[in-house]
């Protein structure tokens, strides 16, 4: 018999609130498969089972705040007895379960215990579209009757059209009616996240700096044969095809990582625990303000093109909400690109407990010395923060002179990898 | 479909990459991606959706010439009235470029 827990989705997590399971008692579970949907700071994130087995019991209710570490469900693996309770208190660690990233850092302060925000249910079981499109539409799911105690999406845009009937003016673009007593309430929902996210980056960034002793280390690299090898790539080629520079950053920090090991993995109970497969994490900038940063998997292994489809893919669900768990968890290094819309350089601050972060800044045309004279050519600012714990400016120098030599090698970004 | 409709169109793909933007507020002779804080991700899901709507398949060369709203439906006009067929997918990058800004 074994427990599976609230797992830590992050450093600075405490608790999460289990929003709806996505498995029931007898259902066999596999590693990787979806098990529940859970409201954090960062949005609701879909949770992962990190073993194979068979749900027993599920122990937590829809719309309970789970602390991280705390048993949610019971399972068995197979050839095991199933299990029909709760074992003792404080039972041993989850057997085979996830390898739990270190235990939360503790803060002085506890964040407050964040009400589920509208949208969500409470007792009713709804379908992750349907809370979804229910936020959208500024519908309270918790108003509505359900079929069988689940709420759909058809009920959801039924209940929003009535709304909208209603109140004589459209309610798409989530500008409720005003005047009406519901009015305010997306909006606080909407400041509680905000909220809670901004307490989430205080905790991370905070401990960063408190703990990690940065290095920052910078390079120009002349990326104009590269841009114009992108652009004739690009130039026959549908706009969902393309791909963006973005992509090859992220393509040759892969790479580099593979050259200089001590920039990827975490600091861990006092000493550098190199990873032995590259997260690569993407900051990523959400539209009503704050960030998150998950990860793309083995993305050494993913072609230039395979990486453009991975961070469409990424954005496009961080932005709707539904991003895995192990995603948010286990980058091994992050990547931050603040350059697309403005600024020449970034010195990031690193994600704990990872020792490195790349920055890219904007792609700027500058005079240039090539053969003694001086040209115009596009370069780009690419920076190092470095975990002085985990490596020395020198190997940091090294890993960065690989990602620049990297990106002029565009052929070998772009090819296709078997 | 007339000016009107393309520009609706321009707008309804703009509200669906930046949802939280007020569009009246946008003005029509000032750069697009600057007022409503699109990088180069959402602009490529905007260029998306205004291929599917109007089948006008914008090639990167011609990213400066619809910077604005007005830039951009006059653009997407011209580019519709060269190619009788405009709407269908996927449409071929060169031959579509309007002579006229």
């Amino acid at each position: 018999m074994s427990e599976y827990r609230m797992p830590s989705l992050g450093a600075d997590m405490e608790a999460g609130i289990l929003a709806e399971w996505l498995v029931k008692p007898g259902d066999t579970v596999h590693r990787g498969q979806s098990v529940a949907m859970v409201e954090t700071d960062k949005g609701t994130i879909e949770v992962e089972f990190f073993d194979e087995g068979e749900v027993d019991v599920l122990l937590v209710e829809p719309g309970t705040r789970v602390p991280v570490g705390d048993p949610i469900a019971l399972f068995h693996h197979e050839g095991e007895e199933p299990s029909t309770e709760l074992p003792g208190a404080k039972a041993a660690p989850a057997q085979g379960g996830e390898p739990l990233p270190p235990p939360p850092y503790a803060e002085p302060t506890r964040t407050s215990t964040a009400p589920p925000p509208p949208g969500e249910t409470n007792g009713l079981r709804a379908s992750p579209a349907a809370r979804r499109r229910a936020r959208e539409l500024g519908v309270d799911i918790q108003q509505l009757r359900g079929t069988n105690g689940v709420v759909s999406l058809a009920e959801v845009e039924e209940a929003a059209r009535l709304q909208t009937e209603q109140a004589g003016k459209p309610t798409e673009g989530g500008q409720p009616a005003g005047g009406k007593p519901e009015a305010g309430k997306p909006q606080e929902g909407k400041d509680v996240k905000r909220l809670a996210m901004r307490r989430a980056i205080a905790a991370a960034m905070g401990r960063s700096k408190r703990e990690i002793p940065h290095y920052y280390l910078e390079t120009t690299c002349d990326l104009t044969d590269t841009l114009a090898y992108l652009e004739t790539f690009n130039r026959n080629r549908s706009v969902r095809e393309r791909v963006l520079p973005a992509a090859l950053f992220l393509r040759a920090t892969a790479l580099a990582v593979r050259e200089v090991p001590e920039t990827n993995g975490f600091w861990t109970d006092d000493a550098f625990r190199p990873a032995d497969h590259v997260h690569l994490g993407v900051a990523i900038a959400l539209r009503e303000g704050g960030l998150i940063a998950p990860a793309i998997h083995d993305a050494d292994r993913l072609s230039a093109g395979a990486l453009m489809a991975a961070l469409q893919d990424l954005i496009g669900r961080v932005r709707g909400g539904t991003v895995r768990s192990s995603e948010i968890s286990d980058a091994t290094i992050t990547v931050t690109n603040l350059g697309d819309q403005g600024v020449d350089k970034v010195y990031g601050v690193i994600y704990p407990p990872q020792v490195a972060l790349v920055g890219f800044g904007r792609v700027v045309e500058r005079p240039w010395v090539i053969d003694g004279n001086v040209v115009a050519r596009r370069v780009v600012d690419i920076s190092l923060s470095g975990d002085h714990r985990a490596s020395d400016g020198h190997r940091g120098g090294v890993f960065l002179n690989a990602v620049a030599r990297l990106l002029r090698e565009p052929q070998r970004l772009m090819e296709t990898i078997q | 479909m007339n000016r009107d409709e393309i520009r609706n169109a321009v707008l309804q793909a703009l509200g669906d990459v930046a949802p939280e933007a007020d569009l009246n507020a946008l003005r029509p002779d000032r750069p697009l991606r600057d007022q409503l804080d699109i990088d180069s991700f959402d602009y490529l899901t905007f260029l998306t959706h205004l291929d599917e709507q109007l089948g006008v398949n914008v090639p990167e060369s011609d990213y400066d010439r619809i910077a604005t709203l007005d830039a951009c439906v006059d653009y997407l006009a011209d580019a519709r009235a060269e190619k009788p067929g405009g709407t269908q997918e996927g449409s071929a990058p060169d031959d579509t470029r309007p002579t006229a800004e």
